[in-house]
Formats: C-alpha cells, sequence, structure tokens
C-alpha cells in the first residue's frame, strides 16, 4: 500500500517538476515550487525520515517560497524568452539522463536491508545512541553528538550563505528606506487587509512557541534547531508582511540580526572549545556534564541552539535585504 | 466497542474525502476564480473536520489526539482566512467574473471600493 502510496507522490512530483519547467509565469512557477517541496516532505515522512521532512516542509515550502516571492516582487512575474543554447541544454539534458539511469542500476533495490546504508555505521548508531546520549531521536543524536563536526560545517555555510546574500543584496541604511510599507500606507486596501491582520496576530504568538518546541523538544521527537529556525524565521517574517518592515526592524534591530547570525555559529564553536578546556577533544560533550551522557545531552541541547539562532537570524536577513530593495 | 469506533471513523474518513473530492472536482471544473474558491471552500471546511475527526477517533484518548486537535483549530481558523485574502486579491486586482455566475450580473460589483 505504502509503495503505491509512494509511487502516486512520486508521479505527481514529476508532473509538478515538468509543470515548473514549462511554465512561463514566474509566480505560477514559484507556487509549483512550494507544492513540490510538501510531495517530496510527504515522500521523506514515508520512508521515514520524519526530522528530513519537517526541514523540507519548513525550508523548502515555507520560506524559500516567501524568499521566491520577495525576488519576483523585484523583478517582472513573466519569464523572458531565451532561444539561445537551447541545443547545448538538450545534449546535456540527455547525457545527464543517461548518466543518472545507467548509476540506478547500480543503486540497492527499495527496502533492500542489505543495503549499505544499512548496515555500514547506522546499526552502530542505533545501538550506541541509548548508551552514550540516552535519547529517543536517534538522528539529533548523530547530527549533533557523532557527526558534530559536519553539522559545525553546516551551521558555516548557512552563516556564510548569510554574509553573502547580505553582501550582494547589500543592507540599505536605515535614513534611506522609504516612509511606511506599501501595505500600511495604501489606506484603500488596508481594510482588504483587516481579517488577515487579525488572525496572524493572533497565531504568531503560537508559531513561536511551536518553533521553541521543535528547538527544544528535538532530542525526543522530530525536529531541532534547523527547523526550527525557520519555523521561527517565518513568523517573523509573517510579522514583517503585515506590520510593514519598519515594523519588524523595530522589533528586531539589524544590528541584533547579525549578532544572532555570528553568535549561533560562534555558540556552537565555543561548545566545542569548552570540550578541549575540560579535558576533552573538540566538538566532545562528555566531558562538559557530571557524567558523560548528562553531558552529552547537554552539549546537544546548546549546540542545536546555536544552529537555530544563525538560521533565524540568516534567514529574517535574507528577507529584509529582499524587502529593503527598489524593484527594479 | 472498538469496531463501533472503527466503523464511526471509517465514516467520517470516507465522507471526508468525498467533501475533498467534490472540491478538487470543483476548483476544476468552475468557470472563474471565485466559483473556483467556493468550491475549494468546501475541501477547506468539510475536509478537515471530517479527516482528523476520524483520524482522532483512531488514535483514542492520547496526546497525538490532542495535536490533531491543535491542527484541527489551526486549519479551522487558517483556511477561512487564506480564501479572504486570495478573494481580496483578486477583487484588488479586478479579476473577471465570468457572466452569469454572479447574483444579478451587474457590474458595479466588481469595484473593490463597493
Amino acid at each position: 500500500m505504502t509503495e503505491i502510496f509512494s509511487a502516486f507522490l512520486l508521479t505527481l512530483l514529476v508532473i509538478t517538476a515538468m509543470a515548473v519547467v514549462k511554465s512561463r509565469n514566474l509566480f505560477v512557477a514559484v507556487m509549483l515550487t512550494g507544492i513540490f517541496s510538501l510531495l517530496i516532505a510527504i515522500n521523506f515522512f514515508l520512508l521515514d525520515a520524519a526530522d528530513v521532512a519537517l526541514t523540507e516542509a519548513a525550508v523548502g515550502a515555507g520560506v524559500a517560497t516567501v524568499f521566491f516571492l520577495s525576488a519576483l516582487a523585484l523583478t517582472s512575474e513573466e519569464e523572458r524568452s531565451r532561444s539561445a543554447y537551447r541545443t547545448i541544454g538538450i545534449a546535456v539534458f540527455i547525457t545527464i539522463t543517461i548518466v543518472l539511469g545507467y548509476a540506478t542500476l547500480g543503486m540497492p533495490s527499495y527496502g533492500d536491508p542489505e543495503a549499505p546504508v544499512h548496515v555500514h555505521v547506522a546499526p552502530w548508531y542505533m545501538e550506541k545512541t541509548p548508551e552514550y546520549i540516552d535519547i529517543p531521536n536517534v538522528v539529533t543524536a548523530v547530527l549533533g553528538s557523532f557527526r558534530g563536526y559536519d553539522t559545525l560545517g553546516e551551521v558555516f555555510v548557512v552563516f556564510t550563505a548569510g554574509i553573502g546574500v547580505l553582501f550582494i543584496l547589500g543592507v540599505r541604511p536605515p535614513s534611506k528606506t522609504r516612509g511606511a510599507a506599501p501595505v500600511a500606507s495604501d489606506e484603500a486596501g488596508l481594510r482588504h487587509y483587516l481579517i488577515p491582520k487579525v488572525v496572524v496576530r493572533l497565531f504568531i504568538p503560537f508559531v513561536l512557541l511551536f518553533g521553541l518546541y521543535v528547538q527544544f523538544h528535538g532530542e525526543y521527537s522530530p525536529g531541532g534547531g534547523f527547523q526550527a529556525g525557520a519555523i521561527i524565521a517565518a513568523s517573523i517574517i509573517l510579522y514583517a508582511l503585515l506590520e510593514g518592515e519598519e515594523r519588524a526592524m523595530q522589533v528586531i534591530p539589524r544590528r541584533v540580526l547579525n549578532g544572532l547570525i555570528a553568535g549561533g555559529a560562534l555558540l556552537y564553536g565555543a561548545v566545542g572549545l569548552a570540550g578541549i578546556v575540560a579535558g576533552g577533544s573538540f566538538l566532545d560533550y562528555s566531558v562538559l556534564g557530571s557524567d558523560p551522557v548528562k553531558g552529552q545531552q547537554m552539549g546537544l541541547l546548546v549546540i542545536e541552539a546555536g544552529v537555530g539562532i544563525t538560521v533565524t537570524g540568516v534567514l529574517v536577513s535574507i528577507f529584509h535585504a529582499f524587502a529593503a530593495r527598489e524593484r527594479v | 466497542m472498538e469496531s463501533a469506533l472503527d466503523i464511526a471513523s471509517w465514516i467520517l474518513l470516507s465522507v471526508g474525502g468525498v467533501f475533498v473530492f467534490i472540491g478538487g472536482l470543483g476548483v476544476l471544473r468552475m468557470p472563474d476564480l471565485f466559483t473556483r474558491m467556493h468550491a475549494a471552500s468546501i475541501t477547506d471546511s468539510m475536509g478537515p473536520p471530517l479527516i482528523i475527526g476520524g483520524i482522532m477517533l483512531q488514535s483514542g484518548a492520547s496526546l497525538p489526539t490532542v495535536k490533531l486537535l491543535a491542527i484541527l483549530i489551526f486549519l479551522m481558523l487558517t483556511s477561512p482566512t487564506a480564501s479572504n485574502a486570495l478573494a481580496s486579491a483578486a477583487l484588488l486586482a479586478e479579476q473577471n467574473i465570468e457572466p452569469g455566475t454572479d447574483e444579478d450580473g451587474d457590474e458595479a460589483d466588481r469595484e473593490p471600493g463597493t
């Protein structure tokens, strides 16, 4: 039954992808990308990868769609037609299709218990997590502790991406910004936004609360810093969309955002250094607590907070950077 | 008792599925945006309570049921809001109303200010 549902979803996925490519209207394409993300999130969930599904739904379908839309607000809605390089494109496409098709022949079949992914390190993680870290969510244990270096690298990737976007799009000095946001100044239009405004105002605290739950419950249920960062950033972006950029900037000023971006990554690194100071190796949390298991749990909690802080800061900054630009 | 709950949840899920199907059919078949939204609102208003209600009967008195209830409340508040935002945007963008689908065929109905 699950196989049939998976096949159905994957077919929908292919159809959506083709529709994204076919669509000349960029707004439609953005909406379809969101649907694509949702579909693949359901697929991840069917494969029991709840953490990845949550990330995909929060980042791919949620925040990324908002970024695409804010980018779209700066440009035109229709794709410019281009005919050059078409033969090269088709040639590249056919080559990649053949190579990928050939590569799938070497893959283990679906659900094969002897697949390398099931026999390599995964059994060790499953077996040792209760002993070393004693948390139910093995994904968080792998991500934060066994593979702490990788996640530190990921946080720095997010950090670098945020800095890069801010460099390219630039940060407008506060004096130059326009008066009120268009939504707030347009008195005739304001009436039309009344109901969304009231409802969303009601919901923002709950979205924030849910973000914190995903953040600090990540050891027990799907979730963690990346997902929570996206959810918290989404609630702040919602606030900015409703109340206007200025108000959101007053709530969380630019220097606080910069502090969040750097602070989260620093916090993660500092936990690693604290391990060295306490007599262990870099990113070894066992030495941080009274006994190794407590230390691991403590370390995980703090590094997840670091991840969440950086992701929130970067996502909100990128949104502000897009929104501050004038339409070209 | 168990089978009674199962039958009740089965009925709720099937009826919910039927409403979602009708909604989807309407979105495909209706002539313009406003009538399509009208069809889609069936999916919004009848789908979640019935389907989530059916799942809640399956999960029994447990924490997942409370979570499902929270999701239901969230959906019941957000989907009408989304519909409202969509309709307002369509009105502001002066989406055409297909002839013969509005009440009196009056042109003035299309103006956002009235």
